[in-house]
This record gives structure tokens, sequence and C-alpha cells, in this order.
């Protein structure tokens, strides 16, 4: 019988992962962008949680994660109030458009 | 009277002129008439000057009166001492001879110019000038000293200058008055540099311890070569000033000044100024020193004479005439006849200012024409004129009864001994050659001038005789042309007053290895005893006396009789025998193309030289400068570009290459956030593969 | 008169007009012009009282006693500056018979060279003002005894000399000021070397014992003062003293101005307006003269006797090269310029007899050439104010137009080509009497004297071409000589003929101390023995 081990865990964040990496570099749209970070973060809790509930640190890993979770809220609602910032200064929310730091 | 009246009477001689002259020249243009304080004056000299000759020759026959101030402190000269330049006069027998002849001459001067300069725009001015020339001359008669000569030397220059130029406007008078000075200029130089000589070998300037040293043994460089060369130096000065060969080319063209400014300054009294010059330092020539003068001045005479056979200029042949009498006498001095030069300058003084006032008078009727093709028969038209210059030219002949007779008479007998004595005879051979010539030039121009039929009817028709203020002084100058004035025997001067009381040779003062043999001493001179006369030289010319006197005779007569027969007779047509030797005619003619020579080799040298040295200056020394600031800006310039290139391009160039890099960095600055979290995924992935 | 600073007022005269000029506004051309004349005038009051009070027995030259009018104040002391040791230079003014001349000069110069500026209508005030500063400046230098307040002096003339030919000058000034005041400076760094040099070599014994280095000029013309080890101290064995020498020389030279370096005096002068000319002939030029026979004479009078006959040969060179070049002129004004350095090397001649009666004869001849140069200047001043032209071929005639003018030319002639009966015969005589008196420049003084016939050449060619001849046509509104003109000309040709008939009046004035300079330079030897 498939015993499920840290090592799954770990694979699928992994994936997870990833797949928010993915989306943070190739999506245009900044909300897109915004969803990948927030894949990336659970991601993250993933380990987390995973790492608490295998390793020898008790319950740190699940209170790790449980800040993770209210800061990915807080970060969510600037990103989104800068995403709409942006939206007003130039119509719309693609990054590649939005590359005035070059200057 | 006593000496010091003489003395302050020979002072107001000198300085009446003078007097004349700045009130003239200050005055003039506010009160035209004061040329009358000049003419005043003038008479008052005159009038001293005889006086003070009667006493001085009366009373004080044997002394010479020497009266002298400091005037400049040179400052040390050796041991602590100051030196000083004196000024003072020195009257002796010559020096009151010269005074009454100067004053007398520039008198009569001065009278005739009120008729012949009479209606001239610069009428008083020309008074003034007169007056500065008389001061000047008779400072050179009075002076003690050898640079207060040189002084006044100068002074008869400018005077000189300023009267030949008198009418500058006239192109050819301007030039005339500068060559004067220049080629005047040149003898002074000469002069100037014996007078240095002397200066530097015995510490003054005064002619008697200059002598009273030579006599002790004293002489430059302790050699009698540099005491010659000194002499000669000396002679430089007369030769400029008495017109001698090679620079008697100014006398000629000194007759653009006005008639009786000849008669008084290049006739009479100033080219005279070479000739007593010469009587001064006399008594310091050597042998060798005396040749050369006595070269110089034969050949001179000789030369004049010929060019003054073809001139058709009145002034200008008795121009040449004069210049041939001055080499006369300077030949004198060289032979050694001392006396007899200073006696022949005297009477000529006085028949060639005759002659010359005489022209004047001709011109003055002839409306200023002054070729003698053009004039004939005046005799009629003007007869004292006449008379007066028949006079005058048998004085310049030779013909017994007159003064020139006397003088010309000893001083061939001077060179007939010295012939005799030396060997020289071509000095000799000279003199009564140009005897002959003198006499043949004087009466062609007697006879073209006053002889035969007028050749211009036209201003022959409208001569007159000049007015009794220009005939007086004429016949005045012609009767001090005769004999009696200075010997009772009309043969022989020797022992007249003139030769024997007043005018003595002096006893050489040079070493005895550098006089002639003849002219050692016979005897040591006695206590008391002024000259001595015994010697060789004295006894030859004696001997020579009458041979002379029958040579020069027949000379003279053969050369009055073959201008007779040329002229007025015309026995022989004189065009044709030009023509037969036309070389030597146009030799003569052109006068033996002497000016040619130095205005086209001479001056054209100096002008083209002063053009090379302007050239070389503004070109290369200039340039030198210039081209020093132009290397200099050059520089500078480099120096603008290694700064803008190379100091400046290395910052600039390390600018560049943070540029470069920019440039390249900024590639990836794409602005872009994604392409950063590549690089920053990448980076943490290379990160962990690498640790 | 004991205690009175007459030399420091007769010096400072002008700088305090210039400031009461500057308190003037500038459109009271009137004003301006007649405070400078009441300055300049008073500067020759002055200077006629100093000749009144002066002690014609008192030779100076070397020792401070014998020097009259002495004002001797510190100036700037700074103590113990680290290695330097004391720095104290003194204000130290005199006079002696060798500078007394030049005083007389340049305020007499100067008071001509005002009434010439008369006519000056361009910024009057700026004209005026630089004028008077240059009129310190000459004073200053003709009075000094310490070596760097002369060389204050001596630049201090160079600005005002720079604007006044610069900005009033002819067509071509901006060329003529910038080689002037570049030339003259060339010179002053030498000049400045060797003062240094000599500073450092130098020392002042004060009254409290103790020894400090000096620019005293006299303290350098005494043998004992001389450190050890100075570098131009005569006890160094390695000194530099000749060199020292020859750049003091070169310095003076310029200023003389000595061929080859005198190229610089004809550009000046024709750009130069005329008051600016007589007072560059008039008395600039006599500053390097008067430079040599003030330090270089006695501070080194061992090299000035090895190198006489140098200074003899370059005086001939002067005297026939300037006067070929004055010959060969087209320009009344540039001939006169090249005759001053041809009269300039009669100077350096006569200075280099090294004997009483040559120096005599250089002092005068420089008071003589500053007078008769002045008035040739102010002879060609008047006709180009008539006729703005100066080409020597474009006149003829004159003499008939312009009598007056004509005789004042005469005489300023002859006295230039050394008539007797004018000053200039006399000095040329002592320079030629004094320098034939020694053996070793005899032949040079035989080859000068080509200058009188050369000088006489082109002079009276010059005459002949202007004056002479037919009258030109086009000059006929020509007018004779002003007021004003005569104002000028006349005092100048009382002074040249006074003087050539009574010289002693200058000449007694010098002889002590050139009595003196001449044993001092011939005796003096600063070698070790």
């Amino acid at each position: 019988m498939l015993q499920v081990g840290l090592n799954h865990f770990l694979f699928v964040s992994a994936i997870l992962f990833s797949l928010g990496l993915f989306a943070v570099i190739t999506r245009k749209n900044a909300i897109l962008v915004l969803m990948g970070v927030e894949l990336i973060l659970n991601a993250a809790n993933i380990n987390f949680v995973a790492f608490a509930k295998y390793g020898t640190g008790g319950l740190h890993g699940q209170v790790v994660s449980l800040f993770v979770i209210v800061l990915a809220a807080a970060e969510a609602a600037i990103a989104l109030a800068i995403v709409l910032n942006i939206y007003k200064l130039f119509t719309n929310v693609n990054v590649d458009e939005i590359d005035n730091l070059k200057e | 009277m006593s000496e010091s009246l003489i003395v302050t009477l020979s002072l107001i001689i000198l300085f009446l002129p003078l007097t004349g002259f700045t009130l003239t020249i200050l005055l003039g243009k506010k009160v035209p008439k004061i040329y009358y304080t000049e003419l005043l004056f003038i008479s008052l000299a005159m009038i001293l000057s005889v006086v003070i000759a009667f006493f001085k020759l009366g009373t004080y026959a044997d002394k010479t009166i020497i009266s002298s101030f400091n005037w400049i402190n040179m400052g040390f000269i050796s041991q602590g001492l100051n030196k000083y330049i004196e000024l003072g006069i020195q009257i002796d027998n010559l020096t009151v001879i010269m005074l009454v002849m100067v004053n007398i001459i520039s008198m009569l001067v001065h009278f005739y110019s009120i008729e012949y300069m009479h209606g001239d725009k610069k009428y008083t001015r020309y008074f003034a000038y007169l007056g500065i020339f008389t001061f000047s001359m008779l400072g050179i008669v009075l002076t003690h000293n050898i640079l207060m000569m040189y002084i006044f030397w100068e002074l008869v220059g400018l005077s000189s200058y300023l009267l030949i130029g008198f009418w500058y406007e006239k192109p050819s008078a301007a030039d005339a008055s500068k060559k004067a000075f220049l080629v005047n200029r040149v003898g002074d130089v000469g002069m100037f540099l014996g007078i240095l000589m002397l200066f530097m070998t015995y510490g003054t300037f005064t002619f008697d311890d200059i002598y009273h040293q030579i006599s002790m043994g004293v002489i430059p460089f302790n050699s009698g070569f540099w005491l010659t060369v000194t002499g000669i130096l000396l002679f430089m000065g007369a030769v400029g000033k008495s017109a001698q060969f090679p620079l008697h080319v100014w006398l000629p063209d000194a007759m653009e000044g006005p008639t009786p400014v000849s008669a008084l300054i290049h006739a009479a009294t100033m080219v005279a100024a070479g000739v007593y010059l010469l009587i001064r330092i006399f008594v310091m020539l050597t042998a060798d020193a005396m040749l050369v003068i006595a070269v110089i001045g034969a050949f001179t005479s000789f030369l004049a004479a010929t060019i003054a056979l073809t001139q058709n200029d009145i002034k200008k042949v008795l121009a040449y005439s004069t210049v041939s009498q001055l080499g006369y006498m300077v030949m004198a001095i060289g032979v050694g006849a001392y006396a007899f030069a200073f006696f022949h300058l005297i009477t000529h003084a006085f028949f060639k200012a005759c002659l010359f006032l005489g022209s004047g008078s001709v011109i003055h009727a002839m409306h200023h024409e002054q070729d003698i093709q053009n004039m004939g028969g005046l005799r009629k038209k003007l007869p004292f004129t006449y008379f007066t210059f028949l006079i005058a030219s048998l004085t310049i002949s030779g013909i017994p009864l007159t003064a020139g007779f006397l003088s010309k008479d000893g001083l061939l007998a001077g060179t007939l001994a010295f012939g005799s004595l030396t060997g020289h005879w071509l000095i000799p051979a000279a003199g009564f050659g140009v005897a002959l010539l003198t006499a043949f030039y004087m009466f062609r121009l007697v006879i073209l001038t006053f002889h035969g039929k007028p050749r211009d009817e036209d201003r022959f028709e409208h001569a007159h005789e000049s007015p009794k203020l220009m005939v007086i002084p004429l016949v005045v100058l012609a009767v001090l042309s005769l004999f009696f004035w200075y010997t009772p025997n009309p043969l022989g001067a020797d022992q007249g007053w003139f030769l024997s009381k007043w005018v003595v040779t002096p006893q050489t003062v040079t070493p005895e290895f550098t006089r002639w043999n003849f002219m050692q001493l016979e005897h040591a001179p006695k206590a008391g005893e002024h000259v001595i006369h015994s010697n060789m030289y004295m006894e030859a010319i004696h001997h020579a006396h009458y041979p002379a006197m029958i040579l020069s005779l027949i000379m003279a007569g053969l050369g009055i009789f073959t201008a007779f027969l040329f002229y007025q007779w015309k026995k022989v047509n004189t065009d044709k025998l030009a023509a037969a030797i036309k070389p030597l005619y146009l030799f003569s003619f052109n006068k033996w193309y002497i000016d040619e020579f130095y205005n086209g080799v001479i001056v054209k040298a100096l002008l083209v030289l002063t053009r090379v040295f302007a050239w070389f200056d503004t070109k290369v020394v200039d340039g030198i400068v210039n081209g020093v600031a132009t290397l200099v800006r050059w520089v500078s310039i480099g120096g603008k570009y290694f700064d803008t290139y190379v100091v400046d391009g290395f910052v600039n160039f390390t600018a560049f290459i943070s540029g470069l890099f920019g440039i390249i960095l900024r590639k990836a600055q794409t602005g872009k956030v994604q392409t950063y979290i590549v690089f920053v995924v990448f980076s943490i992935i290379i990160l962990l593969i690498l640790l | 008169m004991e205690g009175f600073p007459i030399l420091t007022l007769i010096t400072f005269l002008p700088v305090l007009g210039m400031i009461f000029i500057l308190l003037i506004p500038k459109e009271s051309k009137f004003q301006i012009k007649l405070t400078s004349l009441v300055m300049v005038a008073l500067q020759l009051v002055l200077a006629g009282i100093m000749m009144s009070q002066f002690n014609y027995n008192a030779g100076g030259v070397f020792e401070q006693s014998s020097f009259q009018f002495v004002e001797k104040v510190k100036w700037i002391e700074i103590p113990g500056v680290s290695w330097l040791g004391t720095v104290k230079i003194d204000y130290f003014l005199g006079v002696d018979g060798i500078s007394m001349p030049m005083v007389l000069l340049t305020a007499f110069v100067s008071l001509i060279a005002l009434i010439s500026s008369w006519k000056i209508d361009k910024s009057v005030k700026g004209y005026f003002a630089l004028f008077l500063l240059l009129d310190t400046g000459m004073m200053g230098v003709f009075v000094s005894l310490d070596f760097f307040l002369f060389y204050v002096f001596w630049e201090l003339m160079l600005l005002p000399m720079y604007f006044l030919i610069g900005i009033w000058g002819g067509p071509r000034k901006e060329y003529a000021a910038i080689k002037f005041f570049i030339y003259t400076l060339f010179g002053s760094v030498f000049m400045l070397l060797v003062m240094i040099g000599l500073y450092f070599s130098t020392t002042e014994t004060l009254t409290n014992g103790s020894k400090v280095f000096t620019f005293n000029l006299l303290a350098m013309m005494d043998k004992t003062n001389f450190t050890a080890d100075g570098i131009l101290s005569p006890f160094n064995p390695h000194n530099l003293r000749f060199i020292a020498y020859i750049a003091l020389f070169v310095g003076f030279a310029i200023k003389i101005p000595m061929f080859p370096f005198h190229t610089w005096l004809p550009d000046a002068h024709v750009e130069a307006p005329t008051p600016i000319s007589v007072i560059l002939a008039g008395v600039l030029l006599k500053m390097g003269t008067y430079g040599l026979l003030r330090i270089s004479y006695p501070i080194f009078p061992e090299i000035t006797r090895e190198l006489m006959w140098y200074i003899a040969l370059f005086g001939a060179i002067n005297i026939v090269y300037g006067a070929l070049c004055a010959m060969a002129q087209k320009d009344f004004k540039k001939l006169i310029a090249y005759s001053s350095v041809s009269h300039m090397g009669y100077v350096l001649l006569g200075m280099a007899s090294l004997t009483s009666v040559g120096i005599n004869g250089a002092i005068f001849q420089m008071f003589n050439h500053g007078t008769i140069t002045a008035m040739l200047f102010l002879i060609v001043g008047v006709v180009y104010d008539r006729a703005h032209t100066r080409g020597i071929e474009d006149f003829g005639g004159l003499a008939s137009k312009l009598p007056v003018y004509t005789g004042f030319v005469t005489v300023a002639f002859f006295a230039a080509i050394g008539l007797p009966g004018m000053s200039g015969f006399i000095s040329e005589a002592f320079v030629f009497v004094g320098a034939f008196s020694v053996p070793a420049i005899r032949i040079l003084t035989v080859v000068s004297t080509l200058g009188i016939v050369l000088g006489a050449g082109y002079m009276l060619w010059t005459l002949q071409r202007i004056f002479f001849g037919k009258f030109n046509e086009k000059w006929s509104e020509l007018t004779d000589l002003d007021t004003r003109e005569y104002v000028m000309l006349i005092p100048l040709t009382i002074i040249i003929i006074f003087l050539g008939v009574y010289p002693s009046a200058m000449l007694n004035i010098m002889n002590t101390s050139v009595n003196v300079l001449a044993k001092f330079v011939n005796e003096t030897s600063f070698l070790l023995n």
C-alpha cells in the first residue's frame, strides 16, 4: 500500500510552486501574476505543515503557515490596491507594458 | 694798449656778429629792419680788429697773448685729478691778420649784399646767417685749442649749410647744402679722431701744451708713425673744409648759394680755414705727413685747374679756381713754405673775393645769367666791374705789382726748393703747370665775359653797371690785391714787413727722426731768440727765388697769351680743338667723373646697405622676435590640443568606458517585473548549483 | 629741509593727483587736465628745489652717508618665517649725482609730455590717471635704493604704459602694446631672479646684532655683507655671479634698447600717441642704462671689467646699425625711433669705457638724448596732427609754409647730429674721449665715429625731403605752430642750447658721483684674495 510520506507533500508543493512561478513569469495580467504569487505562498505553507507533521519541531510549522496566510491576505490587499492604481495610471494591467522602471 | 685790453677787444669782436645774429633771428619777423644792427656790428668789429691789429703788430709783434678759463670739468683722468676743458683765445700775429682779413671781407660782403639780395623775401634772415658765419669764422681764428677749433669748425659748417641752402626751394640748392655738410663731416670725423689721439696722448687740447710736450719727446704710442697718422687725421679736416681731393666735390656745388656768400665763405674765408688749421698744426707735422699733404695739395690744384679750363658757368670756373688755389696753399704747407702759404691765403682771400663779387655784379647785371657763352662785350657796360675783375685776374695769374705775384712766387720757390732738396720734382712741376693753366682759364673767363661782341644782344641791352654799394667793395678788394700793403718791393716780399716781421716760420717741434733732414737746426736757439731762420730750407728758398720768379712769369705770360690767341684773336678754333681731343675735353668737362663715381658707387652702395640693414632688422631681428612669439603661440596651441585630447581625453575615456558598460548592462534593465523575477530565479538556481 | 620727505613727495605726488582725478566726474575734462598739470608742475618745482639744495661734493654710489635726501623706514617686516628667517624690506630712497640728472629729466619731460597731451580727447579721465601713475613709476625707479622697491616701481610703470599705448595708440596699437609689455616683462623675469639670488646672498646687521637677508642695494656693494654660501656670493666657489650679471644685463638691455633686443621700440613708437612717445624715448629708455650704472656696475664690478669690451661692442653696433636702419626708413616717426637706438649706443659706449669722462658723457648723453628726442617726437607729432601722415616722401618744401616750425626742426635735427653749441655735442665728445682713452675698446670707438657721418646723413636727408625743395601744394592748408606747441618746444630748445654752451650746469651735479663710481668699478674686487 502506498504510504503517503513527506516526499509526497514536498512533491505536491514543488509542483504547486512551479505552477505559481510559471504564472508569475509568464502571465501578462497583473492579477494573474498575483494569483501565481498566492500559489507560491501556499506551496510554502504546504511545506511548513508537512515539516511540522513529519519533523521534530512541534507545532511551529503550523503557526508559521497561519502567519503566512494572514500575511498573504494583507499582501493581496495591498497588491490589489497597487494594481488598481496601475490601472488608473495606465488604463491596463499588462505588466509587459508597465516598464517605466527602465528609465 | 694793454694786453688785457687787446683780449677784451678780441672778445668783443668775436661776439658782435653773434649778437647781431641773435637779435636778427629772434626779432626779424617783427622788426625786419633789425638787420641794420648786424651791419653796424660787423662794421664795428672791422674797425676794432684794425685797431688791435695795429697795436698788436706794432707793440707786441713778438708776443703771443693767451687768455683762457676752465669751461668743463671732465672728471678724473688719473690719480684723482680733475681734468678741465679750457676755452680761450690766442692772439698772435696770424690771428690779428686773419681777424682783419675776415672782418674786412665780411663787412664788404654785408654791404654788397644790401643791393645784391634786395627784394629777397628772406632778406633779414640772410643777414642773420652772415652774422653767425662771421662769428664762427672768428672763433676758428681766435681759438687757442684744437677742440674749440673743432667746435667753431662745425659751426661754420652749419652756417655754410644754411647759406648754400638759402634758396632751398631749388632742389639743386637743397642737394648742394646737404652734400657740403656731409662731405665736410667725413673730413671732420678724421679730424675728430686726430683730436682724440692728441687728447689721449697729451691730456690737453691746447696747442701750446701739446707742442710743448711734443718737443719734450712725448709722441703717440711712442712712435713717429703714429705722430704722422695724427697729423694726417687732422689734415683730413682740412681736406674737407678746404675742398682737397678727394673731398673737393662739395665746393663747386656750393655755388648754388647766393654769390656774395660764395665770395665770403666759399672763396675767401671758410675754405681757407683748412689751410689755417694746417698753419696752426704746422709745427707738429712730420716729414711723412707733410709729404702726404704736399702730394694731395699738388694733385688737387692740378685736378681743379684742368676742370676749370672747360667750364662755362662763371661761378663754376671761379669755384674750381678756388679749389686749385687752395691746393696751392696746402701744397705750400706740405713743402714747408709756411709763411708763403699764409701769405697766399690772405692775398687769395682778397683777389678771389673780388673775383666772386665781380662775377656777382655780372650775374646781377645779366639778370641771373651765369653761362659765359651768353656773355661777351660787357666791358663797355660794366667798366668798374671789368677793371676790378681784370686786376684780380692779373693777381691770380701772378703778374708783377700784384700781391698774388708775391705770394705765388714765394710759394712756387718753396716747391722748387723742396724739389731740389728731396728729389720730389713732380710737386714743383705740378705747381708751375697749374700756374700756366690758371693764367689761361682766368683770361679765357675775362675775354669771354667782357671782351668781344655780345652773344646775347637782348640781355646785353638791358645790362647796366651795378649800384655803388656793389662797386665800392670791388674797388676796395682790387686795391687790397696790390703789392704795397705787404712789402715795399714789388718783386720780392722777403724783406717786406709782412714776411720779415709779421709772419715768421716757427721751428718744428717734432722729434728729429721724423723731420726732413734739411729742417734740422743749425744751431741751438740762443736765449731770448724767438725764431730760427737759419736752416737749409730757408737758404734753398732764397736760392730758388729768382728761377721761380722767371719760370712763373713765363708760365703766366704763356697762359695769358694762349688765352688771347684762342678767344680774343680767335687764331685757333676752340670747337675743333675740343673735338680733336674729345676724350680729354669730356674728361675735364665732366670733372673727371668724380661726382658720377661718388653718386653711382658710394652713395648707391650706402643706400643699398641701409636697405639691407633695414630688411635685416625687420625680417631677421624682428623676425626672430616675432618668430619666438609665433613659436610660443604654436606651443600654446599644442598645449591646448594636449589638454583637450590627452588630459581631458583620458578623463572622458574613463567616462566613456563606464558608459559603455552602462549601455551593455542597461539591456538587462527592461523595467519589466517579470524579467527581474526570472533573473532572481535563475540566480538562485545558479547559486544553489554552485553551492 | 632736514627730515622733510621730499623724495616721497616727488614720487607720490602724481599718485595723489591720480586719486583726485578719479574723484572728478569724467565729464569735467578741463579740471582733470588742470589737476594733472598742477601735480606734474609741482613735481618739477620740487625737482628744482632738490637741485638747489643738492650738495655737489657728496659722492653717493655705495655709501649711504653721502646719499642725499635719504629716507629709510621699515616697510615690510615679518619675523621668523620658518627657514627664511626674518623678511625685511626697507622703504629706502635717496639720490646722488647719478640719479639727480634723471630725476630732473623725468620731472621735466613729464611736464612737456603732459602739455603735449592737452589735445587728448578720448576717455580723458583714464588717460591722465594712467599718465600720472606712469610718472610715479618712473620717478620711483630713479630714487629707490632698495632692490625690491626698485623692482616694484619698474613693474609699476609697465602697466600704465601698456594701456596708454594699447588704448590711445595708432592702428596696430594692440600688437605694439603687447610686444612692449611682453618684451619688457621677459627682461624683468631675469631681473627678478637675480634680485632673489642677491637677496639670499646678502645680509645686513640689525641694531640688535642679528643678521638678516636684505634687498638693500648699497649692502650688496660691500663684500663683507655677503654670506659664505649664497648663490651669488663671491665667497661661494661655485657662485653664479657671471650668469647673474648676464641675466641682469639682458633685463636692462631690453629697456635701453640694445641690439638685438631693440625691435619693440620702433613698433611701440610708431603706434604710441605723441606724448607717450616723448615719455618712452625721453625717460623710459634711460631706465635701462641707469639700472646698469646703479646696479650692475657697483654690485658686479669685477664682471663689469671683464665684459667691458662686449658692452662697448654692443654700443658700437647700436650706433652704426641704428643709423643705417634709420636711413632706410620711410616713416618719419620710425626714423626718429631708430635714431634713438643709435643715440643710446653712445651711452653704452661711454659707460663701457669705465672712465670718469666716459661715464660722465654717458649720463650726460642720457639727459641730452631725453631732451633732444623728446623734441624730435614732438616735432613729428606737430606735423602728424596737421597732415595725418608721417610718410617722409609725402611732404616737400614745407619750409616756406611753416618757417617757424622749420626753425625748431633745424635746431632739433642739428642737436641730434651733435652740432657744437648744443648739448648733444658735449656728451658725444665726452663719450668718444672716454672710450678712445681705453686701449681695449679703441678700435670700436673708431668704428663708432661712423655714426657721426651717418647721423648727419639721415637727419639732413630727412630735413631736405620734408622741408626743402618744391612745395607740395597738397599741404597749402597747414598752419604754423600754435601757442601750446611754442610752450613745449621753446623750453626744450633753451635747455638744449644752454647745456651746449654751459654743460657744467649738469656735469657738475654728476661729477663727484661719477668719479666715485669709476674708481669703485675699477678698483673694487669682490673676488677672494
